[in-house]
């Protein structure tokens, strides 16, 4: 275990390493000049050159690559272009709305999921299979921002439970706080819920269709005794794997769900960050973003692995 | 919803969406770039029949181009995907194990370890928003799926005795990848193309929507949405329409892969039966 793991952990340093390198080259070969975009069509060349020199842009790519890199790993993430503040500060602000709207989420996608492609799976070609399997074609096909608005319209204008937009803070308490939350959060689960629960139910059917459960069967098990003794925890791999993709599409989700709520997120931030070519910003926000989907996807190996110690022998 | 069923709505529902955004060629009801403030905002009704927007303009005349809109981006996107992707994945296949295959096998992990939709809005956001950008946005993100799809379907290819015979008898990797490697995988790919077409419309609408696709006056269903946001309390038809449409666009392909899938794919059939 110990050298499938270390294993995995090369692999992950390889991943961020060539990670950092592609979003340090797209937003480097990008057209506009943050300085230029700062000061205005009409500013002087020397104003430029000088706050080029100020943010450092005057560096070579090597050498500015070199400094945000090891910036990064220190924790130190640079100060922003535009605001003058660190980045981590913002980031670190931003990540107390933007992380537990996606762990809601899916939370919310999971409570959803579960309970529907378990009773898809077990209902399998009846009446309340056939209803479940053509909502989630349904939720697949919705775009959540859509779904957002719509859920707006009744829920914050019509019934008037929740507010149309905007985030309470959570000084006020958890309830406020996570009360602005709900409503981003089920628009971002509803696709989500949708895929898992398909995946859930596929992933039980062809577990319930192995010789085991017939033997267990045979045996005189009952058949909801099967199900979750034996099936529900073969099947949980699969399940695994896309509740931890998930994750990554829920935090890049929140980016449209966050616009249409005004929720002061990491996606509303690195927006901003985008438009206003912040690119300190822009770049770090991104790899904070690959690096918690490239983490979530060792961390859920690895848990195959101390599960299944047929998975650490193949590789 | 049984397979046969679902290729057959699925066919009917995206025939439907085409010929609507081919007929928008030649004739709409009303001009997509006339403004007609005295006619703004009204509900469906017989001169509009989907009702017009706050700038008077006929909504069903913008669906209908707006359908050509997201019909091209994400066509378009998938055709970069299969263009790149496809001989990535036959590359792989053939030298499977070899450096070549790791070094592409690895990027594609890579690839899927960005989120999606940040890097298409960094993209679009970086290099000039419009419907050329987003088409490049996606279609990036569709190479690494192509890849994986032809190299696992081309890999158990190799395997069987016909491509044996090809090898016997002296032809190249690369003539035996083309001639009879990608015949046989296109199946896949058909099926994996009208996924990623699906998945290209609700990401067209999604950078529409953020001010990032197609550029007005072109009119997008993710921008009539954007559009709508402001209106949607007591204006409620513009953002069900183009809402609407994206859903049956999305609904209808994903019914048709599902359909293609179990038609073009032995082992589901197999499976099914």
């Amino acid at each position: 275990m110990l050298r499938y793991t270390l294993k995995r952990a090369l692999s992950l340093a390889l991943s961020l390493c060539l990670a950092s390198v592609i979003i340090f080259a797209v937003v480097e070969v990008a057209p506009g000049d943050p300085a230029s975009f700062m000061l205005g069509i009409n500013a002087q060349p020397d104003t430029v050159a000088a706050l080029r020199a100020e943010l450092g842009l005057d560096q070579g790519k090597f050498a500015r690559y070199l400094a945000w890199i090891g910036g990064m790993l220190s924790g130190d993430f640079g100060l922003s272009y535009t605001y003058r503040s660190p980045v981590s500060d913002m980031i670190g602000e931003r990540l107390w709305i933007s992380l537990p709207l996606a762990i809601y989420a899916l939370v919310i996608s999971t409570a959803i999921a579960f309970p529907t492609g378990l009773y898809a799976a077990s209902h399998r070609g009846k009446a309340g299979d056939v209803a479940v399997m053509g909502a989630t074609q349904l939720g697949v096909a919705i775009p959540n921002f859509w779904f957002a608005m719509i859920l707006v319209v009744i829920f914050a204008i019509k019934l008037r439970w929740f507010s149309a937009g905007g985030f309470a803070g959570w000084e006020d308490g958890l309830f406020l706080g996570l009360k602005s939350l709900t409503l981003p959060a089920i628009a971002l689960a509803l696709p989500q819920a949708a895929i898992l629960s398909r995946v859930m139910r596929s992933a039980l059917i062809e577990t319930l269709s192995e010789d085991y459960i017939r033997t267990a069967r045979a045996k005189g098990l009952g058949k909801r005794a099967t199900l979750w003794r034996h099936a529900l925890r073969n099947a949980m791999i699969p399940v695994l794997t896309i509740i931890g993709l998930q994750f990554s599409f829920l935090m890049a989700g929140a980016i449209i769900i966050e616009q249409v709520f005004f929720l002061p997120g990491l996606g509303r931030l690195v927006f901003q960050a985008i438009t206003q070519r912040d690119l300190i910003v822009v770049e770090s926000v991104v790899m904070l973003l690959v690096f918690a989907v490239i983490l979530v996807n060792f961390l859920v190996d690895l848990a195959y692995a101390a599960v299944d110690p047929r998975l650490r022998d193949r590789t | 919803m049984s397979r046969s069923r679902s290729l057959t709505i699925g066919a009917v529902i995206s025939l439907m969406i085409l010929l609507i955004a081919a007929m928008s060629f030649i004739w709409v009801p009303y001009d997509v770039t006339q403004l007609s403030i005295p006619d703004k905002l009204q509900r469906p009704n017989w001169t509009h029949w989907l009702g017009t927007d706050h700038f008077g303009r006929d909504l069903f005349s913008m669906i209908m181009v707006g359908a050509r809109t997201s019909i091209a981006v994400a066509l378009l996107a998938v055709g970069i995907g299969i263009g790149l992707g496809v001989p990535l994945g036959l590359a792989a296949a053939a030298r499977q194990g070899s450096l070549l295959d790791e070094v592409i096998m690895r990027t594609n992990d890579l690839i899927f370890a960005f989120p999606s939709l940040v890097i298409a809005i960094l993209i679009t956001a970086l290099f000039g928003a419009g419907a050329m950008n987003a088409i490049i946005a996606i279609g990036i993100f569709n190479i690494p799926v192509f890849a994986r799809v032809t190299r696992g379907g081309a890999l158990s290819l190799w395997q069987r005795e016909f491509i044996l015979a090809a090898r016997v008898s002296g032809k190249s990797a690369l003539h035996i990848s083309v001639e009879h490697i990608l015949p046989n995988v296109s199946n896949l790919l058909i099926v994996q193309g009208t996924i990623q077409f699906s998945l290209g419309i609700l990401a067209e609408a999604g950078l529409s929507y953020v001010g990032l696709g197609a550029q007005p006056p072109t009119p997008s269903w993710g921008r009539m949405l954007a559009d709508a946001q402001t209106m949607v309390s007591f204006a409620p038809h513009l953002a069900i329409i183009p809402g609407s449409a994206i859903i049956l666009t999305v609904l209808g392909l994903n019914l048709l892969g599902d359909g293609l899938r179990d038609l073009l794919d032995p082992k589901v059939r197999k499976g099914r039966g």
